[in-house]
C-alpha cells in the first residue's frame, strides 16, 4: 500500500490529531532550535549561550517568547494598518502548512489505527511545498512594504529578489529527484531512495539545493533581507511584541521546513541509515520518526555552522552567483541527468552509460582547466600590458601597478 | 610627466614593491579549499572550555589598581582625613562630587587642622572614575577602592553620601568627632607620625 492508500483510509479525527501534532512539533522544534543555535554559536564562539532559564537553559526561548507577548505591541503611524497585521499571519501559517506533505514516520499504530505520520499525500507534493513557500515571501515583502519606512522596504524587496532568484535553481535542482523518482510525491520520492540515497546519486543536484536552501530561508551568510550591519532588521525593524515574535517563529519553522524537506528529498526521509534497516520495525515502526529527526537535526546544525563561519555576502556577489553559477549550473546538471536516464531506459548497454559520463567529465575537466588558463592569461595581460592612464588623479589599484607607470612615476 | 595633475604620493609604496617583486598577497589567491579551513576552526572551537566567567556565582578579581568606588580615608586613631578644600571637586571632569567644608572646633573635631568635609557627596551617575579626584587630593583622603557593583534602582540611591563613603573604623580607631591625640598638632598627622588610637 502507498501512503497515499493509507492516508485515504484515516478518519476525519485521525487527520485532526496528526495535524495538532504537526504544529506542536513545529512550535516545540522552533523553541528547541532557537535554544540550540543559541547555544552551539556561543560554543562556535567559544562563549556558553543561554544557561540560565531552566536546566541547561532549555526553556529560554520560551521566556524569551512570554516576554515578547507582554511588550507593547506599536503600529507606526505611517504602516498600512491592515497589510502590518496581515504579513506575519502569512509569514507563519505558510510555514505550518509546508509540513503537511512531508512523511515524518513509515507505518505506525496510531489510536489503533494503522497510518503514516503524513497529514496528506498528493502526487504534487514538492510543488505544493514550493508554491507554499512562494506565498511565505508574501509576508516578507508586505511586512517591509506596509511598515512605512525605508529600512524595512529595502529589506523586503531584496528578500523578494531573493527567494525568486534562489527558488529557480532550487526547484531545477529538484528535476533530477523528480526524474529518478518518477514522482513529485513526497511519499514516493521517500520510497524510491529505498536502494540509494540521492545525496549520493544525485550529488550535484543535493550541493545545489543546500545552497538554495540556504538563500531561501534567508539564513547567514545569506540574510540580506535583515543584515543587521545595513538594514537595521530589515523587514521586521518596526515590529514589535507578538507580532515580531511570529515572524521569528516563521524564521524558524522555515528552516525546520526546508531541513524536512531536504531530509525527504536527499536524505531517504524517515529511512534509516543504509546498514541499520532492521530499526525501521522498532516501537512497532515509530523509531522511524527518530531517523527522520536525526537527519532533521543534522541539517539544522549544517545551517548554526554556516551563521558560525561565513560572513555575510555582498548583495551583488550573492545575485551573481545565484543566476550566473546555479542556474546554469543546473540546467546544464539536468540535461546530463536527463540524457542517461533516456538512455538506460531505451536499454543502452552499461558501455554506453558509462561512456557517457566519461565523456561529460572529461568536457568539464577541459573546460574548467581553460577558464583557468584564460583566467591566468587575462591576469598577466592586466599585469604587463598597456593601461591607459586617465586624464585625472586616481587611487593606486593594489596590486594593479604597471610597470611603465610606475617607471614614470618615478621619473 | 604629461599629467600634472597626477599626484605623486598617493601609490602608498606600492611602486617600489612591484619594482621589488614581491606578490601582493590577493584575495583570488585564496583557494577553495583554503576557504573551507574556517568551517574547520568553528568546529574544532566547539570542544574548547568557554571563556565566559559566570558572573554572579562565580567573580575574578578585578585588577589590582582598578577604578571603583571611592572611599574617604581616616588616621589611625580615626579621625578624617578630608579636609573640605574641595580640590577633586574642582578637578572633577564631570563635575559629579559636591563638598562643603566646615571648621573644626576644639569641641567637635572631624579632621585634624583647620576645617573637614561637613557634607562630601558623589554622583555616581555622573561619574566616570577617572581617577583625576584622587590626583588633587592632598591629603590622600579620597582614593578609589575595587569594588564595582554600583547598580541600583534609584537615582537618589546612586547619589552616595559622607557615611557611605567614609572608611569603616578599623580597632583602634575612634568615631569623631574627638580631639587630636595629646600633645600632637596636625602637622604630626600629615607627616603620618600618628599610629595608635587615642583614648579621648
Amino acid at each position: 500500500m502507498t501512503n497515499a492508500e493509507i492516508i485515504a483510509t484515516d478518519p476525519g479525527w485521525i487527520t485532526l490529531v496528526k495535524g495538532l501534532l504537526i504544529f506542536a512539533v513545529c512550535v516545540l522544534a522552533t523553541l528547541m532550535s532557537v535554544w540550540g543555535e543559541r547555544r552551539l554559536v556561543a560554543r562556535m564562539q567559544q562563549r556558553m549561550g543561554p544557561n540560565r532559564v531552566g536546566p541547561f537553559g532549555l526553556i529560554q526561548a520560551l521566556a524569551d517568547g512570554v516576554k515578547l507577548a507582554l511588550k507593547e505591541d506599536l503600529i507606526p503611524k505611517a504602516a498600512d494598518r491592515i497589510v502590518f497585521v496581515v504579513a506575519p499571519i502569512i509569514s507563519v501559517t505558510t510555514c505550518f502548512m509546508a509540513f503537511a506533505v512531508i512523511p515524518l514516520s513509515g507505518p505506525v499504530n496510531l489510536f489503533g489505527y494503522e497510518t503514516v505520520m503524513q497529514m496528506t499525500d498528493i502526487p504534487v507534493g514538492v510543488l505544493y511545498v514550493f508554491a507554499i513557500a512562494s506565498i511565505g515571501v508574501y509576508g516578507i515583502v508586505l511586512a517591509g512594504w506596509s511598515s512605512g519606512s525605508t529600512y524595512p522596504l529595502l529589506g523586503g524587496l531584496r528578500s523578494s529578489a531573493q527567494v525568486i532568484s534562489y527558488e529557480i535553481a532550487m526547484g531545477l535542482s529538484l528535476v533530477a529527484v523528480f526524474i529518478y523518482a518518477g514522482s513529485m510525491s513526497t511519499a514516493e520520492i521517500v520510497s524510491a531512495q529505498s536502494q540509494w540515497w540521492f545525496c549520493v546519486t544525485l550529488f550535484p543536484s543535493f550541493v545545489i539545493f543546500a545552497i538554495s536552501m540556504v538563500g531561501e530561508t534567508n539564513r547567514a551568510p545569506f540574510d540580506f533581507a535583515e543584515a543587521e550591519g545595513e538594514l537595521v532588521g530589515g523587514f521586521h525593524t518596526e515590529y514589535s511584541s507578538l507580532k515580531f515574535a511570529l515572524f521569528f517563529l516563521a524564521e524558524y519553522v522555515n528552516i525546520v521546513a526546508v531541513s524536512a524537506l531536504a531530509t525527504t528529498l536527499f536524505f531517504g526521509g524517515y529511512r534509516a541509515l543504509p546498514g541499520l534497516g532492521f530499526t525501521e520495525s522498532w516501537l512497532g515502526g515509530w523509531f522511524t520518526v527518530f531517523w527522520f529527526l536525526a537527519k532533521v537535526v543534522f541539517f539544522f546544525f549544517i545551517f548554526v555552522w554556516l551563521r558560525g563561519t561565513l560572513p555575510r555576502l555582498r548583495y551583488d556577489q550573492f545575485m551573481k552567483f545565484g543566476w550566473k553559477v546555479l542556474i546554469p549550473f543546473s540546467l546544464i546538471w539536468i540535461l546530463i541527468v536527463s540524457t542517461l536516464r533516456v538512455l538506460s531506459q531505451q536499454g543502452a548497454p552499461r558501455s554506453v552509460l558509462i561512456g557517457f559520463s566519461f565523456g561529460i567529465v572529461l568536457l568539464v575537466l577541459a573546460g574548467s582547466s581553460l577558464f583557468e588558463s584564460s583566467k591566468k592569461r587575462r591576469a598577466q595581460e592586466d599585469e604587463l600590458g598597456e593601461v591607459a592612464v586617465p586624464s585625472f588623479p586616481v587611487p593606486a589599484i593594489p596590486g594593479k601597478i604597471n610597470k611603465n607607470r610606475a617607471e614614470q612615476l618615478n621619473g | 610627466m604629461d599629467n600634472p595633475l597626477t599626484p605623486r604620493s598617493n601609490d602608498l609604496g606600492l611602486t617600489a614593491a612591484a619594482k621589488a617583486n614581491t606578490p601582493i598577497e590577493s584575495q583570488e589567491a585564496k583557494t577553495f579549499a583554503k576557504q573551507l579551513q574556517g568551517f574547520w576552526v568553528t568546529f574544532k572551537t566547539i570542544f574548547k572550555k568557554p571563556n565566559t566567567v559566570q558572573y554572579p556565582e562565580e567573580r575574578e578579581p578585578t585588577a589590582e589598581r582598578f577604578h571603583g568606588r571611592h572611599q574617604l580615608n581616616r588616621y589611625d586613631d580615626g579621625l578624617e582625613k578630608c579636609i573640605g578644600c574641595e580640590l577633586c571637586a574642582w578637578a572633577c571632569p564631570a563635575d559629579a562630587i559636591l563638598v562643603e567644608g566646615e571648621t573644626n572646633t576644639d569641641d567637635e573635631r572631624y579632621s585634624p587642622g583647620e576645617r573637614y568635609g561637613k557634607v562630601y557627596q558623589i554622583n555616581y551617575l555622573r561619574c566616570v572614575f577617572c581617577g583625576l579626584c584622587i590626583e588633587a587630593c592632598p591629603t590622600r583622603a579620597l582614593t578609589m577602592t575595587n569594588e564595582y557593583e554600583l547598580a541600583d534602582e534609584s537615582r537618589a540611591k546612586l547619589i552616595f553620601e559622607k557615611e557611605d563613603l567614609l572608611a569603616p573604623l578599623k580597632s583602634g580607631m575612634l568615631q569623631p568627632p574627638h580631639p587630636m591625640v595629646p600633645g600632637t598638632t596636625h602637622i604630626d598627622y600629615y607627616r603620618g607620625d600618628i599610629t595608635g588610637g587615642s583614648n579621648g
